[in-house]
């Protein structure tokens, strides 16, 4: 914001001048810092978001790799594939079934 | 956000604790399960080749296994 230059206004004294500027310019830099952690708040949960994705898929190999997979041969058959994927999908629909119902027993003062 | 070969395997020279490694200890153990049976003096030629293919079907495994968990979390997302 600058002063209005006109008659009886007197210069500013150097020293507030360069408080003034010290001033706009923190300003400046305090929005491009808040600019700056919001994207790296993004970027982290990005990157938590990933490392869990990865610790999932880990887990089903775990279970679905030796339910799916026999010997392993040149490729992947179709039923293999699909054994996989459906594994998946029939674990996750388990993880479902179980919380729910178990929250119901708890629920009923079941241990 | 899929799982693929890039950003999970190999080593990032950093000395952390690297995302292949786990990838690698997982692999050894299902491998060494499915080719080595009775355990010899040393790892004869079948051995060896079943490693190696092994290897290659589990990560073609881990892509597949990948896609299926990315599609699931989407449909549900969908459904929200």
């Amino acid at each position: 914001m600058n002063r209005k230059s006109g008659v009886g206004t007197r210069p500013l004294h150097r020293r507030t001048q360069i408080r003034r500027k010290v001033a706009r310019l923190t300003r400046k830099m305090a929005e491009l810092g808040e600019a700056d952690e919001a994207e790296l708040q993004r970027l982290v949960a990005a990157e938590q978001q990933k490392a869990q994705f990865t610790a999932q898929v880990h887990h089903f190999m775990e279970l679905c790799w030796d339910k799916c997979v026999e010997k392993p041969g040149n490729r992947l058959d179709s039923r293999t594939e699909n054994c996989l994927s459906s594994c998946v999908d029939r674990f996750i629909d388990t993880t479902l079934a179980i919380t729910s119902r178990f929250a119901q027993i708890v629920q009923k003062g079941g241990q | 956000m899929e799982g693929g070969f890039g950003s999970d395997f190999g080593s990032s020279g950093s000395g952390k604790l690297d995302p292949g490694l786990i990838m690698e200890q997982r692999m050894t153990d299902k491998c060494f399960r499915k080719c080595i049976g009775k355990p010899g003096g040393s790892l004869d030629n079948s051995e060896q080749k079943c490693i190696a293919m092994c290897m290659d079907r589990y990560m073609d495994a881990w892509n597949t296994v990948s896609r299926a968990y990315n599609s699931r979390l989407q449909r549900e997302r969908a459904n929200m």
